[in-house]
Order: structure tokens, then C-alpha cells, then sequence
């Protein structure tokens, strides 16, 4: 077996290009936390869980079941494009006003597959939004608040009249979610 | 649960892609979108010396009309396919089989050959190719030859490709006007891998009886299977309930249902037939409706 299996691949990473030299067998999340992109988590590290979940040129992927050379020259997004300084965007707040997380681990990857799913579909129902991050695990909130979240988030990136007091109208979150905030 | 050391290659063309299968031997696999074999690497059950990615290969990322078939080559990705305008159009049922397919962000890597050449009996694509009586392009260093989806699927993860060859494309014959299809299966949730399913194409003739009939399984045995005892009850018959009812009892004649943690034997053979009834039921209806 060879030992010379190395490859001089680009990466734009969150808009920077980068140049890596990196083995076949080098998986993209591990490429990507290398790179310092640690929102990048690994879970099952087999393509179940989602906590890896990347946008390889603007779709949803997951990072442990790609290799970095497959690839080379392409735009990778991660959850460290979202936020501007310390300034969450709407569907980070939305996560962390609507309790869409608790221990955190599976966020990354859920806010990327929601960010691309609320690009497609600006005003979801709920079932969409639940079969949106069906492809992606979480162990802590019974998902609820996470539908949760991508509601309120959709509201709001829609312009909606929006209370920081009050939350987001109960009719937007349907079923017998409490609405209390 | 990190793969193994290969060597990675990315040739240019079919016939070079070819050449490395044939140099590098057994040890060699062909690299799509690596939704099923990354993972078989990652835990070690793959464990190849040689990965040869195609992807990159012009020409394979074509979707093709042939006017009475869609052809896919082996690189076009399989949401490409779902969101396809030609394929939704002419081949519809095609698109319904791919919304069962994994979750949308494995759809954006994993290709519909790929999901094919790794032949799990799982696969509601494996399933859909035979039912539309599909056709596999296989390349060897002697050249192509044509398969039927009938004979392309002879066993578990295991097909009619050969050493040294690779499976260039796939051509799905386009669902006839006046025909009806379904496909249905039975998962723990959307998107893992199907317990039970069926897909069925159902062409009435001006009669109202079943002038043609294909009715295909999946997630049952050790692969995905033509029912034929169950298409040839129907073809000819009125498609009363009656008649729908005992082609779905004939579904598992002479197979031997797999058991797992999701279900014993019985369990299966149980919903194989009730999904066998619930896909000839739809596709009959949709017959009648007219639907294309």
C-alpha cells in the first residue's frame, strides 16, 4: 500500500480559500476542524446522525461520510458563516430564544440543514419543518423546540410583526406547544 | 471509524476509469457519491486499496431523454434527479421512489447508479428499476454490454458487474401514457431504511382488464425481486379488489423473508403483502384515473 497518498486540494471555507494538503482517506470534517472549523462536530462519524451536517456548495451534506478530495475546488459553509461577531442572525436566536437546544451537540448541523431548508421554503408548516430535520438527531429536546425554532425563525426572516415579549403568534406554532415565553 | 488507507484516483473518462479497475484489480472500487461506501469504510467492513472517483468524468453527469427511455449516467447525483424537469415529467414514478431515498442532504452526494451497483436489498431504487424494467450499462476493458434490471440483481450488495467493470448508466423506460404507479414502503421513520415495500406499474387495457403488470419488493429478502407470480394473476383479469387481494397473496411465493431486529420472518411476509395490496391498489387506481 502506498504511504504517498496526498493531495493538494483548495477549499473555499466560509468564503476564504484555502489550501491543504490532505490524504485520501482524510474525511471532511476532520479537514474542516483542522482548518479551525470546531462547529463542525463528529457523531456517529457514519452518515446517520447529522451533527456533521455541511452545505457543500449551497446543499446540505454530511462531512463524515465525504472525503476532503472529493471535494477539491468546492464552497464548504459552516455554522461559523452565521453569526457576526458575537451577533447571533435570526435562526441562531430563534434556536436559543425557543430553547432549540440543549446540550448543543447536534446544533451546528441542524442550523445549516435549516438554513438551507428555510432558503427553499420561506413559510413551512410544521410537518415540513419536522420532515426538514429529519435527517438530522437529537438526543436532549424531543424536537419539539426545534420545530419550534424554525418557526419563529421563518416568521421572523419573512418580515413578520414579531414580539420580543409575546414570541411569535400562537398560530404559528400549532399543535399544543405552549406559547408562554 | 475512519477509513482505511487507499489510494485515490480520479480519472478523466470511462475507458480510464476502466484501465485502473483492470491494473488495480479486486482491490479497486469505483467512488461516487460514497453515501454507502464511505460508511462501509468508516467502519471497516470496506476495506479497499484503490478508489476510483467518477465524478468528475464528463459526460456521466447526464440526464438524457431517449424519447421512450431517461437515461442516467453514473455520476448525476440523485436530488438532481428528483428535481429533474424531464424526469419528473417522463418519468414520475422515479422521482416518487427518490423521495423515500435516505434524507436530502445523503440525496445531494449519493448517485441513483451508485445506489444501484451497491445493490442493497433495501433499495427502493434497486426495486423501481425493476418494476420499469430498466436497463444497466456495464463497461469492461471488451466494452459495454446492456443488462436487464431482471438479471442485474443477484444477491445481497452483490450484482452482475464483474471485476474490472464499472456500471456507466442506467436507462429508465418512461412510464406509458394511460399507465398507473406506486411505490410504498414501511420504515420506523421517513427516510431509514424500508422494513417492507412494493412498487408496482399497472397498464389497463381498453377493456378495463390489466393489459401489462409489474410488481417488484424491497426490504424483504436478500434482494430486491419481481413478483411474478402476482403479475401474471392480474394480467388479463379485471383489477377488482378481489383479484388485487389474491395477486397480493401470491407477492412472496418461493421467497424466503429476511429477519432482523426489525422484524422477525413472519412480520414481513405479513406487511410485504399487505404493501404488495397497497401498491397495486394505487397504481390501479391511477390507471383508471387516468393519471400519467
Amino acid at each position: 500500500m502506498s504511504n504517498i497518498d496526498k493531495h493538494e486540494i483548495t477549499l473555499n471555507i466560509n468564503g476564504n480559500s484555502t489550501s491543504l494538503t490532505v490524504e485520501g482517506r482524510t474525511l471532511l470534517h476532520d479537514t474542516l476542524r483542522r482548518a479551525g472549523m470546531v462547529s463542525v462536530h463528529a457523531g456517529c462519524e457514519h452518515g446517520v446522525c447529522g451533527a456533521c451536517t455541511v452545505r457543500i456548495n449551497g446543499q446540505s451534506a454530511r462531512s463524515c461520510i465525504t472525503l476532503a478530495v472529493q471535494v477539491d475546488g468546492d464552497e464548504i459553509t459552516t455554522v461559523e458563516s452565521l453569526a457576526k461577531g458575537e451577533e447571533l442572525n435570526i435562526i441562531q436566536e430563534a434556536f436559543w430564544r425557543r430553547h432549540g437546544l440543549q446540550c448543543g451537540f447536534c446544533t451546528p448541523g441542524m442550523l445549516m440543514r435549516v438554513t438551507e431548508f428555510l432558503e427553499e421554503n420561506p413559510d413551512p408548516t410544521r410537518d415540513e419543518a419536522r420532515e426538514a430535520i429529519a435527517s438530522n438527531l437529537c438526543r436532549c429536546t424531543g424536537y419539539q423546540h426545534i420545530i419550534d425554532s424554525v418557526i419563529e425563525a421563518a416568521a421572523r426572516l419573512r418580515g413578520e410583526e414579531w414580539s420580543d415579549d409575546a414570541g411569535i403568534p400562537a398560530r404559528e406554532l400549532g399543535d399544543a406547544t405552549e406559547v408562554s415565553n | 471509524m475512519k477509513p482505511p488507507r487507499f489510494e485515490y484516483l480520479r480519472p478523466d473518462s470511462v475507458g480510464a476509469a476502466v484501465a485502473l479497475l483492470n491494473e488495480h484489480g479486486e482491490g479497486a472500487r469505483i467512488l461516487a457519491g460514497g453515501q454507502s461506501l464511505i460508511p462501509m469504510m468508516n467502519f471497516r467492513i470496506a476495506q479497499p486499496s484503490h478508489l476510483i472517483d467518477i465524478t468528475r468524468v464528463p459526460g456521466l453527469d447526464a440526464i438524457t431523454d431517449e424519447g421512450n427511455a431517461i437515461t442516467i449516467g453514473a455520476a448525476v447525483r440523485q436530488s438532481t434527479v428528483e428535481y429533474s424537469p424531464v424526469v419528473k415529467d417522463r418519468c414520475p414514478l422515479l422521482v416518487e421512489a427518490l423521495k423515500w431515498v435516505a434524507h436530502e442532504p445523503i440525496r445531494h452526494r449519493g448517485t441513483v447508479c451508485g445506489s444501484l451497483a451497491h445493490a442493497d436489498p433495501h433499495s427502493e431504487l434497486a426495486a423501481t428499476s425493476l418494476a420499469l424494467n430498466a436497463t444497466f450499462t456495464v463497461v469492461g476493458a471488451s466494452g459495454e454490454r446492456q443488462v436487464p434490471a431482471v438479471d442485474f440483481f443477484i444477491g445481497p450488495f452483490t450484482t452482475v458487474i464483474e471485476s474490472g467493470e464499472m456500471l456507466s448508466s442506467v436507462s429508465f423506460p418512461v412510464v406509458p401514457a394511460g399507465s398507473g404507479y406506486a411505490i410504498d414502503e414501511f420504515s420506523r421513520t421517513h427516510g431509514n431504511f424500508a422494513i417492507a415495500g412494493g412498487v408496482s406499474v399497472i397498464q389497463l387495457g381498453a377493456d378495463g382488464k390489466v393489459a401489462s403488470a409489474t410488481l417488484s419488493m424491497f426490504g424483504m429478502a436478500s434482494r430486491a425481486f419481481r413478483a411474478f407470480a402476482a403479475e401474471e394473476r392480474l394480467i388479463g383479469s379485471m383489477p377488482t379488489a378481489e383479484a388485487i387481494a389474491e395477486a397480493a397473496d401470491l407477492a412472496l411465493v418461493d421467497v424466503d423473508c429476511s429477519a432482523d431486529m426489525h422484524g422477525s420472518e413472519e412480520y414481513r411476509a405479513h406487511l410485504g403483502r399487505v404493501y404488495a395490496g397497497r401498491v397495486l391498489t394505487s397504481a390501479v387506481a391511477r390507471a383508471q384515473g387516468g393519471s400519467k
